[in-house]
């Protein structure tokens, strides 16, 4: 095997804010991720596995070096309608996934905003859903995997087999191995469709109780936060909360859950192709058309609702508008998301969206799920509350927005919050170590150690936080 | 020669200079292993080792300080874009280092002398407070050793989005009735054949990335084949017409390819033109003309810019005038 030039490749991130070039590989069958390693050990090179690469930031980015695709090995290996059991490639996207066991009745047990991501990138950031307070990461429901380490070994993980890998590969950002396949525990549902309740929150305070005190009722929860309000407002949004329907619930289950009843819809009123959306998007994507569109959207969810709501639709916003992240314009976006503890995340929280408005920077979107802790090594979830803030990035602001962000990381380890790999793309080595705590580094590191004692894996992001 | 071990272990030895002082006197002689240098010092002989041999007249310093070479970190709002200037260790080359690693490119520098190489890398890092140019030694007219060098560069980088290439040699025959093939050879193999072995690759990358910028230093010598230079005439001849050539090839796939033509600069080469020199401008000068052409993805610019214009008039000189002239 050798490199040709010709798989040079611009790499970006999700929100089009970071570029990386790189040879790109494309993995079809585990042998070829033997023989990249090879090759790449050969050449001096670095490798990171790479799904879909629709991270945040770069964790899939490897600047000059190796990026496996795997977005090939896509294969569903063997399925058991019976019990819910799915073993699958890692590049077996969320989307082919759902469309595949929801006919039978089932539905994957985490999912994330979007559905475009592969299971490999879900596990190697161990995502989690709106159901994180109930349900765990997916993690949590990986019944057994697969993978291959860069010296070629092939090791078979699950809860109770090789825990200590198991529990630092999910988590461990691709790190330690490539995967090479996953079995994982669907979720029974009974209808295709989600009983929806929606209601407001007027401040941060009243936010923060109602996604504590309503999640116990619900299946899933998730704020939308208006993060242009000010003053006594501040911190005000909307909250759903979302249940399963029981068996019965639904008279026509077979037919809510055929995937044309799932389908999100490629028009707008039936007319408008969505994929033009964004152009229409953008002249709004700045402070004060922002703040227009936050308050007419928190003024439109005013009154307490209840509706049914598809699976797909209520869990893929993200989809929801096709590349509406182009509407941020040549500079994109950065996701910034902290996550914490029930007792301290009204202070910190209140003080970041202050600083944000004070330096003239607030975020467009802000959205908050609730959490609990996950017993993965380098896991990002507490017993509280996670806060993601969407930011434009510009020419301009990029100085300013990058010295409110360090300013955010001190407030959030003091009041004891942690981070997400998947999602901020700005933290530094000592955030990390902050948070993370370095015995678990030192633990993380060993591991690495043992499973790539040549160091060939590295992503940009392993060597701006962990490196 | 006593031939003791001393017994230093490895963290002493990272962080102290060992200097062993004997009087043998200066000549060929070999160590077991690890000594990292060797001076005269008033009729002795200096050895600074890692692990000394001998048991006379050792004496230990503290080493300073490493030099961290990592790069800053890439991020949304730290954005870099990655550079290779080939040609870089005076003149233009670096004036243009200096003048990129200002605009917040992070740069590979290559070029035959170490060690002026080294002390503008130093000079510029100092200068912007972080690690934003790294050297390399590279002979152009090495051409197989380019695609492993080319590899490492891509990755010490974290990527590339920028390729320079100004290596050139001027070595003039000496005389309207002088002709030397050795001197004509070396200015083909530097200016053209080395100028390909670069770009070659480098415009493959950048096709498949869809991405990328190419400028090759050319100059006003290319566009008229005169008496008093044939060689160089040719060898800038050569390379316009193949940096326009990729630009055929790469426009459409997103990378831009951009001719400079400089006049004459106030730097060494302007030693080797004969006669009068006239518009010779700082190399400084002509790095901010090709950072703007860069900025606006220009595809040919002369510097100082009113070669345009002289270069129009003597392109357009029937031959019958031409060659009866002496310049």
């Amino acid at each position: 095997m050798s490199l040709p030039l010709n798989t040079f490749t611009q790499l970006e991130n999700f929100g089009h804010s970071l570029k990386a070039s790189s040879y790109r590989i494309q993995i079809k069958k585990t042998e070829d991720i033997f023989e990249a390693f090879q090759l790449a050990k050969k050449l001096g090179l670095k490798v990171t596995p790479r799904g879909t690469g629709i991270s945040y930031n770069d964790v899939s980015l490897n600047g000059g070096g190796i990026v496996l695709d795997i977005s090939g090995m896509n294969q569903i290996l063997e399925w058991e309608p019976a019990s819910g059991v799915i073993r699958c490639e890692p590049g077996v996207t969320l989307e082919r996934l759902w469309q595949f066991v929801e006919p039978n009745g089932w539905w994957p047990p985490i999912v994330s905003g979007t559905m475009k991501t592969t299971l490999g990138g879900c596990l190697s950031t161990n995502i989690h859903g709106k159901n994180n307070f109930r349900a765990g990461p997916i993690g949590e429901h990986v019944v057994e995997f697969t993978a291959m380490l860069p010296t070629g070994a092939v090791v078979t993980c699950a809860p109770k087999k090789n825990a200590d890998l198991f529990h630092a590969m999910i988590s461990g950002l691709g790190m330690l191995g490539v995967f090479t396949s996953i079995t994982l525990k669907m979720k029974r549902i009974h209808s295709g469709l989600l009983s929806v309740d929606a209601w407001h929150a007027p401040n941060l305070s009243r936010h923060l109780s109602g996604l504590l005190d309503n999640a116990p009722h619900y299946d899933y929860i998730v704020g939308w936060l208006d993060t242009t309000a000010r003053g006594r407002s501040l911190g005000r949004g909307q909250i759903h909360g979302a249940q399963q329907l029981k068996e019965g619930e639904d008279p026509n289950p077979q037919e809510t859950m055929q995937l044309k009843v799932q389908h999100l819809p490629d028009r707008l009123l039936g007319v408008m192709p969505k994929s033009y959306l964004h152009y229409f998007m953008n002249p709004f994507m700045n402070n004060l058309g922002m703040q227009g569109i936050n308050m007419g959207r928190y003024v439109t969810g005013l009154r307490r609702h209840t509706f049914r709501q598809s699976h797909a639709e209520f869990h893929f916003l993200l989809d929801y508008v096709p590349n509406w992240e182009r509407s941020f314009g040549r500079g994109g976006l950065i996701q910034y998301q902290s996550f914490l503890p029930k007792e301290t995340a009204e202070d910190a929280w209140r003080e970041m969206i202050r600083l944000s408005h004070q330096r003239g920077l607030p975020s467009y979107l802000g959205v908050t799920k609730r959490h609990r802790p996950d017993n993965f090594l380098l896991t990002h979830a507490v017993d509280g509350f996670s806060l993601a803030l969407d930011f434009k990035v510009t020419d301009r602001n990029r100085a300013k927005l990058s010295q409110m962000l360090q300013d955010f990381d001190r407030i959030v380890l003091e009041a004891g919050g942690r981070f997400y790999f998947a999602k901020n793309s700005e933290t530094s080595c000592e955030t990390a170590r902050g948070f993370l705590g370095d015995e678990v580094i030192a633990r993380f590191k060993k591991l690495k150690k043992r499973c790539d004692p040549n160091n060939l894996l590295e992503s940009d992001l392993y060597r701006r936080v962990l490196g | 020669m006593e031939s003791d071990w001393h017994n230093y272990n490895d963290s002493f030895a990272d962080n102290y200079y060992i200097h062993v002082t004997t009087r043998i006197a200066a000549g060929s002689f070999t160590w077991q292993d690890g000594h990292s240098a060797l001076s005269k010092d008033g009729g002795r002989v200096m050895l600074e080792c890692t692990y000394p041999h001998m048991d006379d007249n050792v004496s230990v310093s503290p080493k300073p300080a490493p030099v961290s070479k990592a790069l800053p970190a890439v991020t949304p709002l730290n954005p870099r874009r990655r550079g290779i200037i080939i040609g870089a260790s005076d003149g233009l080359g670096a004036a243009l280092a200096r003048c990129l690693a200002r605009e917040g490119y992070t740069l590979a520098l290559l070029a035959r002398r170490s060690e002026l190489l080294e002390l503008l890398c130093d000079e510029i890092n100092r200068a912007s407070n972080e690690n934003r140019a790294f050297a390399y030694h590279h002979n152009v007219a090495e051409y197989d050793k380019v695609p492993d060098l080319l590899r490492k560069i891509v990755s010490d980088l974290g990527g590339l989005d920028l390729v320079v290439f100004l290596a050139g040699v001027n070595h003039p025959p000496g005389g309207m009735d002088k002709y030397n093939f050795e001197n004509d050879r070396k200015m083909i193999e530097i200016n053209l054949i080395g100028a390909m072995a670069w770009l070659s690759p480098v415009a493959e990358m950048f096709q498949s990335a869809k991405a990328g910028q190419i400028v090759g230093i050319g100059s006003v010598a290319g566009d008229r084949g005169r008496v008093g230079n044939p060689g160089y005439n040719t060898s800038k001849a050569g390379l316009a017409t193949y940096l326009e050539a990729l630009r055929n090839r790469l426009t459409r796939h997103g990378v831009n390819v951009l001719t400079v033509k400089p006049g004459f600069l106030k730097t060494e080469m302007l030693k080797a033109a004969q006669g009068v020199t006239p518009f010779a401008i700082p190399p400084e000068k002509a790095a901010e003309d090709i950072l703007k052409a860069m900025q606006k993805r220009k595809q040919v610019i002369y510097t100082a810019s009113i070669w345009r214009w002289i270069m129009l008039a003597i392109q357009h000189t029937p031959s019958f005038i031409f060659r009866r002239l002496s310049f």
